[in-house]
């Protein structure tokens, strides 16, 4: 599974680091991080992170 | 073939309850009937980066999850009635559709106000041609707003104005205090003086008796006389349920649709409903039903109603789980943000200053019985960041047993 976020949409309000821990995180300057690549056992988790951000910047492809 | 899943209300509550449906196992036909012409858009940057034109309107679009690629997409229509005993719904032109599942997801629309005078150049905020018509007010030069009412959308806009250069911006509301209702005193009076600070005019404590002009709005009358100039007006006075459609089937629905603890509506397990026009009962708190209109809603109703109507479909049960979502909302201003995890409105009585003050970034935390059950950050990123380190325990709130 491929994860993209739009980092120009991003505005770091943090609901997919809630969603999907192991797949976002913010670094230690307060910027998203994020594992581009994850395993597809975390799908349900990603989609759910996909579906709370609120800027609607988190893409799945597969 | 089997009769659809007919979802009424193609936007963001209809889109993630196809979407759940189809993530809890069931296969079948899905229908959704929406009635503006556009497919699901997020709506929030209405009143923030689409207004001040950051954004494009195209960048609102959801992109529906591969899983709801067969659904049957009806837009431009809408659903006129229901007849919950014969399993069917009536569109606009007359047609009648019979269904196996129903998800009642029609939404709200913006209450207007009803004093006298001209409707030319007042304005509300719900839809991309809302936001198109507004936009393309406020961008005239010299463009004097009122805004009416101090909550959210009306808050937002005010402060989308003043960047966009209007000329004059004031606020006007019955209530003393800026969103006093969901925020209580303390961070209201922030909110006050942040957007004064910002070039934000607000008169508080006074209504609206009517609307000077001749086609166009030129004025606002307000409670006491007094006329204030205005070009644009933008009304944000709250919003109405568009339940009309569900009338004479014996539903209560005096504020939304009444749903139970798995969102069913009128004790039909094949009924559901989802999003802001569902009043259901919040199992973490005190169980009394109440409609929520934050954007974390849509998608939590869906998950909790798409489970329970796919286990029906399926021949299951709905679970022993009650509805028990945190709600959570963010509101961007200026260059602030308020962001807030679980209820504060149920803890308005017992307001305390968790870190920070009000002048700089502040988190505030309302407490029920000397327990806490919301938090609302206003500030810079790191005061959001820090009202989210209190999630995991507002997560762990017991459900009160009376």
């Amino acid at each position: 599974m491929k994860v993209v976020v739009d980092m120009n949409k991003c505005q770091d309000h943090g609901q997919c680091v809630f969603a999907a821990p192991d797949v976002f995180s913010f670094d230690d300057a307060g910027r998203l991080a994020y594992v581009s690549d994850p395993d597809d056992a975390l799908r349900d988790e990603v989609e759910e992170a996909a579906d709370v951000c609120p800027l609607q910047a988190i893409r799945i492809e597969d | 073939m089997s009769a659809p899943v007919v979802v009424a209300g193609a936007s963001m509550a209809g889109l993630r309850a196809a979407e759940q449906l189809r993530a809890a196992g069931y296969l079948g036909p899905i229908t959704l009937i929406g009635e503006e012409p556009h497919m699901p858009y997020n709506r929030p940057p209405l009143s923030k980066e689409v207004l001040a034109g950051k954004a494009s309107f195209e960048s609102l679009a959801f992109r529906p999850r591969a899983a709801v690629a067969d659904v049957e997409w009806r837009l431009g229509t809408r659903v006129v009635a229901a007849d919950p005993d014969r399993r069917a719904v009536e569109l606009e032109d007359g047609e009648v559709l019979s269904y196996a599942g129903l998800v009642v997801a029609t939404g709200m629309r913006p209450r207007r106000l009803r004093c006298p005078g001209p409707l030319d150049g007042r304005h509300t905020v719900r839809t991309i041609d809302d936001a198109r018509g507004l936009r393309e007010a406020l961008t005239r030069p010299g463009a004097r707003v009122v805004v009416v009412g101090a909550g959210f959308i009306g808050c937002e806009v005010a402060a989308t104005a003043v960047a966009l250069g209007a000329a004059r911006v004031t606020v006007v509301d019955p209530m003393p205090l800026p969103m006093v209702g969901p925020l209580g005193d303390l961070l209201a009076k922030a909110l006050l003086k942040r957007h004064e600070e910002r070039g934000v005019d607000f008169l508080l404590g006074t209504g609206v008796a009517g609307f000077e002009g001749a086609d166009h709005v030129t004025g606002v009358v307000l409670g006491d006389g007094t006329v204030l100039p205005a070009d644009v007006v933008v009304e944000s006075v709250g919003s109405i349920a568009n339940t009309e459609w569900l009338d004479g089937n014996g539903l209560d629905l005096t504020d939304g649709v009444l749903t139970d603890e798995h969102l069913r509506v009128g004790g039909r397990p094949e009924v559901v409903a989802v999003g802001d026009v569902a009043r259901f009962p919040n199992a973490r708190y005190d169980g009394v039903p109440r409609r929520v209109e934050h954007w974390s809603i849509p998608t939590d109703t869906a998950k909790h109603a798409a489970r329970a109507l796919a286990a029906h479909l399926g021949g299951a049960d709905a679970g022993p789980d009650p509805f028990a979502p945190l709600p959570t909302f963010w509101s961007d201003q200026h260059d602030f943000r308020l962001q807030s995890f679980g209820a504060p409105g149920l803890g308005l009585g017992d307001v305390r200053v968790l870190d920070g003050d009000p002048d700089g970034d502040v988190l505030v935390g309302y407490h029920t019985g000397g327990r806490l059950v919301g938090v609302v950050a206003l500030g810079g990123q790191a005061a959001a960041a820090a009202a989210a380190r209190y999630r995991a325990e507002l997560l762990k709130l017991p459900a009160p047993t009376a």
